[in-house]
C-alpha cells in the first residue's frame, strides 16, 4: 500500500493547479455558487459562457477533457487516478471542465459506436467543441428508467421522435441531446430501447425552462414533436440502448466534485476559527468542534473511496460496490455539510448572496436548498442502496 | 498510489481466514469467553508456530520482520473470526513497547520469549477513571536504592490474569505537566504485592484490576528513560488504537456477512427477507459502513506503519469505526430478529465486542476532539 501520490501524479497535480490559477478568468470563481453534490447551482447548466468555452478548449488542446481515453482516439492515455486528481483540483477551484459529451457520450461511442459515428463526433468531443445534455428522465420514468415512453420510429434514413424528457440539465445551453427512446414497443424495455444523438436545432424540439429551488434555470422539459434524427446518429445497434446506458454508468463513476467538498469545508473551518460569538471563538465551542471533526472524517472517507475507485479501475478491478458507496456517501455528505454550516453560522447563514452580511457569500444558503437534490439526482440514495444490495451483495430482487 | 494489499498480505489474509475457521471455531470462542483465563495454550502455540506472534518484530528477536500494516491485515481477520486470548496485549501493547523503548538486553530477554510464544505480557496503563490521559496516571514508583517501590491501582488491564509480566505506567516524580514524570516498568506478575482480579465485563474480554501494594521492582526493569514514558505510551496507544480498529473492521465484516447470508435464507411472507427493500437498504448501509471503516483504518495503519505523523489519521479511524461497527452490529441484529437475541446464536459475540472495542483506547467523542485539535480548532 502507498497512499501518497507518485512523483508523476504530483507533477500532474501541480500542472493542473497552475493551469487553473492561470486560466480561470478573474472573478469567475468568486461568483460561482456551485454546491458539491447538488444540481441546482451549476453555472454550466445555466448559461453558455464564452470564457468557460475558452477554458474547455484549452483543456481539450492538452487532451485533458478525455485524458483517460486511449491515445489513438485523441485521449490523453492517462490513468483514472490522474483523472480523479484532475476533477478534484477542478472542483476545488470551482473551475469548469468535463461534461456529458466527454464523460458519457464519448466513451460510449468509442466502445459501441460505428467507425462513421466515431469519425463524426469524437474529434469534436476531444476538442471540447460540443456540449451534450442527458435525455433520459421522463415525467413517468425517474427511478424506473425502463418506463420511458418517448418513441422513435424508422422512416427511411431517419428516426422520427415523439415524446417528452424532463429534468434536462442545461438542455437550453447545449448542442445535442444524448437520448434514449423506445423503438420496439412490443419488446420489453430492456430489449426495445435505442440510444442516439439528437441535434438541438432539429425542427420540432421545444425546450421549456424549469426553475429550480434556488431560483435558477438549470432544468428543462423538452418536447419532441415528429423530430427527424438521421439513423446514422444511432449509437451502436438498434434496441440495445438500455444495455449501453448501463455500461455507461461505469464511465460516470468518478464524476464527483471531491474538491468542492474540501473547499466548502475549509471555508467553514476558517469561519469557525475566526468568528466570535458570545465573547468566544466558535471553534472553542465543543459542539462546533465535534461537528467539524465528524465532517472532516466523513470527507476523508469519501476521498479514500474516490481514489480507491479510480485505482481499482486502473487495475482492472470492478468497483461496482465502491461506486455506489461513494455516490451514497458523498450525496449524504452534501446535505450534512450544508446543514452543519447553516447551524454553525446561525442567523446570518440564511442571508442570500448579495447581502453584505451574508457569511461566505451566502453559498451555504444556496447550498442548503441545493443539497436536497444531491440524494435524488443520478439515481436516488434508495436506488444506490438497491444496487449495493442486489449487485454488490447478491440479494434477490423478488 | 497503491491502494491494494501486496501479495504476501493477501496470502496472510487468506491463510488466516482458513486457519482460524478451523482452529478457532465458535465453540472454542464461547468456551474461552466463558472461562476465566480466555486462553487456549494449544491455539497460542500454533499461532506462535505460524509466526503470528512475532509477525511485526525483527528476526533477531525471533520475529518475522513484518510491518505494522502486515499485523493489521492479521488483526482484521482475527476480528472477523473472533480470537479470544492475549494476542493483542502481548503483541501490540507489550511487544511494540519493548521494541520501541526497551534496552537491547530487555529485547533479547523478553521480546524473544514473546515471539516464541513462551511469554504472555500486557501493559497496565489506565486507572480508575478509565481515560487515556497522562493526568489519570496516579500509580507511584518510588526509587529506593537499587529498586523501585510500586504503589497504586490499575483498571481495565487486559489479560493481566494470565500475564507472566506486566508493563506498568507509573509516576516517578512531581511535575507541572502531568506527562513529564511518567515511566514504564517491567513487573513480574509473580512479585509479592501484585494482586490481580478479573473483572466481569459486557465484552467478556478479560479486563482486570491490578493492585500494586509496595511491589519491589529491580531498577534494571525500567523500560526506556526515567520520566520519559509518556511519549512511548502515546505512540503505543496510537498503534493499539489503529490495531483495535482493524479487529473491529473484521468484526463488522463478519456481522455483515452473517446477516446477508441469513437474509438470503430466511423466508417470511413466502419470500426470502433479503428480497425486501427494507432489509436490502440495511445491508447497503452496513456494507458502506464496513468499507468506509476499512479504508480509513488502513490509511491510518499505513501512515503509522510508514512512521509518518498519524495522530489525525488514527483518531479519524477510531472515531468512525467505533460508531460504524455498532451501527453494523445493531442492523445485523435487526435482520436476525429474535434468534440473534439468544446466547446460542453467534451474533452477540460480535455485538459485545463492538461495544468493548468502542470503549478501548478512547471512544468516538474522545477521538473527535483529537481530530478537532489536529485541524487547528
Amino acid at each position: 500500500m502507498d497512499f501518497r501520490f507518485s512523483e508523476a501524479e504530483k507533477r500532474f497535480r501541480a500542472e493542473v493547479e497552475e493551469f487553473i490559477l492561470q486560466e480561470i478568468p478573474p472573478g469567475y470563481a468568486d461568483k460561482d455558487l456551485y454546491w458539491p453534490g447538488g444540481y441546482g447551482a451549476i453555472g454550466e447548466f445555466e448559461v453558455r459562457d464564452p470564457a468557460v468555452e475558452k477554458i474547455r478548449k484549452k483543456m481539450g488542446e492538452r487532451g485533458w477533457l478525455t485524458m483517460a481515453w486511449p491515445r489513438e482516439y485523441g485521449g490523453g492515455g492517462r490513468s483514472f487516478v490522474e483523472q480523479a486528481i484532475f476533477f478534484e483540483r477542478l472542483s476545488y477551484y470551482d473551475a469548469p471542465g468535463m461534461d456529458v459529451s466527454t464523460l458519457i457520450s464519448g466513451p460510449t461511442i468509442l466502445r459501441f459506436g460505428s467507425e462513421e459515428l466515431k469519425k463524426e463526433w469524437i474529434p469534436r468531443i476531444v476538442r471540447g467543441d460540443l456540449k451534450f445534455w442527458l435525455a433520459y428522465s421522463e415525467p413517468n420514468a425517474g427511478s424506473d428508467l425502463a418506463a420511458i415512453q418517448a418513441r422513435a420510429t424508422i422512416d427511411g434514413d431517419d428516426l422520427i421522435v415523439n415524446g417528452q424528457k424532463i429534468w434536462s440539465s442545461g438542455a437550453h445551453v447545449s448542442d445535442c441531446g444524448w437520448m434514449v427512446a423506445r423503438t420496439d414497443m412490443a419488446a420489453p424495455p430492456y430489449k426495445g430501447t435505442t440510444l442516439f444523438i439528437v441535434d438541438n436545432k432539429s425542427p420540432g424540439i421545444t425546450i421549456r425552462p424549469i426553475v429550480n429551488i434556488d431560483g435558477f434555470h438549470s432544468f428543462n422539459e423538452v418536447f419532441f414533436d415528429n423530430v427527424r434524427v438521421p439513423k446514422k446518429n444511432v449509437v451502436g445497434d438498434m434496441n440495445m440502448g438500455f444495455y449501453y446506458l448501463m455500461v455507461a454508468l461505469d464511465f460516470e463513476r468518478l464524476v464527483i466534485s471531491m474538491g468542492g467538498f474540501r473547499h466548502r469545508y475549509e471555508d467553514l473551518l476558517n469561519y469557525a476559527r475566526n468568528t466570535r460569538r458570545n465573547g468566544r471563538l466558535l471553534s472553542e465551542d465543543a459542539r462546533v468542534r465535534a461537528r467539524l471533526s465528524q465532517l472532516a472524517i466523513e470527507i476523508e472517507i469519501a476521498y479514500l473511496l474516490y481514489y480507491k475507485t479510480a485505482w481499482m479501475m486502473d487495475n482492472n478491478l470492478f468497483p461496482n460496490i465502491e461506486a455506489s458507496e461513494i455516490k451514497l456517501i458523498t450525496t449524504l455528505l452534501s446535505r450534512k455539510l450544508a446543514d452543519a454550516g447553516m447551524e454553525i453560522m446561525g442567523q446570518q447563514a440564511q442571508l442570500w448572496p448579495g447581502s453584505p452580511h451574508a457569511p461566505l457569500r451566502g453559498r451555504f444558503a444556496v447550498g442548503y436548498l441545493d443539497s436536497i437534490s444531491a440524494v435524488i439526482g443520478a439515481g436516488t440514495s434508495e436506488i444506490q442502496r438497491n444496487i449495493l444490495a442486489q449487485r454488490g451483495l447478491g440479494l434477490k430482487r423478488r | 498510489m497503491d491502494l491494494g494489499l501486496n501479495e504476501e498480505q493477501e496470502m496472510l489474509k487468506k491463510s488466516a481466514r482458513e486457519f482460524l475457521s478451523k482452529e478457532c471455531p465458535k465453540k472454542l470462542v464461547r468456551e474461552l469467553d466463558e472461562s476465566d483465563s480466555g486462553l487456549s495454550r494449544e491455539l497460542w502455540k500454533k499461532m506462535a508456530e505460524l509466526g503470528w506472534i512475532g509477525l511485526p518484530f525483527p528476526e533477531k528477536y525471533g520475529g518475522n520482520g513484518g510491518t505494522l500494516l502486515d499485523l493489521i491485515v492479521l488483526l482484521d481477520e482475527m476480528g472477523y473470526n473472533i480470537v479470544p486470548g492475549p494476542f493483542f496485549s502481548t503483541v501490540v501493547l507489550a511487544g511494540f513497547t519493548l521494541l520501541q523503548a526497551g534496552s537491547e538486553e530487555q529485547k533479547q530477554t523478553y521480546l524473544t520469549k514473546i515471539c516464541s510464544g513462551d511469554m504472555i505480557m500486557t501493559f497496565a496503563i489506565t486507572e480508575l477513571d478509565g481515560t487515556y490521559l497522562p493526568e489519570s496516571i496516579e500509580t507511584m514508583a518510588e526509587a529506593k536504592g537499587e529498586q523501585y517501590i510500586l504503589k497504586g491501582t490499575k483498571l481495565f488491564v487486559p489479560d493481566a490474569n494470565i500475564a507472566d509480566f506486566l508493563l506498568v505506567a507509573a509516576r516517578t516524580g512531581k511535575s507541572t505537566n502531568p506527562a513529564d514524570a511518567i515511566s514504564i516498568f517491567l513487573v513480574d506478575a509473580k512479585s509479592a504485592g501484585v494482586k490481580v482480579t478479573l473483572l466481569k465485563t459486557l465484552g467478556r474480554d478479560k479486563l482486570c484490576e491490578v493492585v500494586f501494594e509496595n511491589v519491589k521492582i529491580p531498577s534494571k526493569n525500567l523500560v526506556g528513560k526515567l520520566n520519559g514514558g509518556w511519549p512511548v505510551i502515546r505512540s503505543i496507544l496510537r498503534k493499539a488504537t489503529v490495531a483495535k480498529c482493524a479487529e473491529m473492521v473484521g468484526g463488522a465484516q463478519a456481522s455483515l456477512d452473517m446477516a446477508v447470508s441469513y437474509a438470503k435464507e430466511r423466508v417470511q411472507f413466502g419470500r426470502p427477507i433479503g428480497s425486501f427493500q427494507a432489509i436490502q437498504h440495511y445491508c447497503a448501509n452496513m456494507v458502506t459502513d464496513v468499507d468506509g471503516s476499512r479504508f480509513i483504518t488502513y490509511k491510518a495503519a499505513w501512515t503509522e506503519s510508514e512512521g509518518l505523523p498519524a495522530d489525525m489519521e488514527v483518531s479519524m479511524a477510531k472515531a468512525w469505526t467505533s460508531e460504524a461497527y455498532k451501527r453494523v452490529a445493531v442492523l445485523a441484529h435487526q435482520i436476525f430478529g429474535a434468534i440473534g437475541f439468544t446466547m446460542d446464536h453467534d451474533m452477540h459475540l460480535y455485538f459485545r465486542r463492538a461495544k468493548a472495542g468502542e470503549l478501548a483506547y478512547g471512544d468516538a467523542d474522545f477521538h473527535r476532539e483529537i481530530v478537532a485539535a489536529q485541524l487547528g480548532l
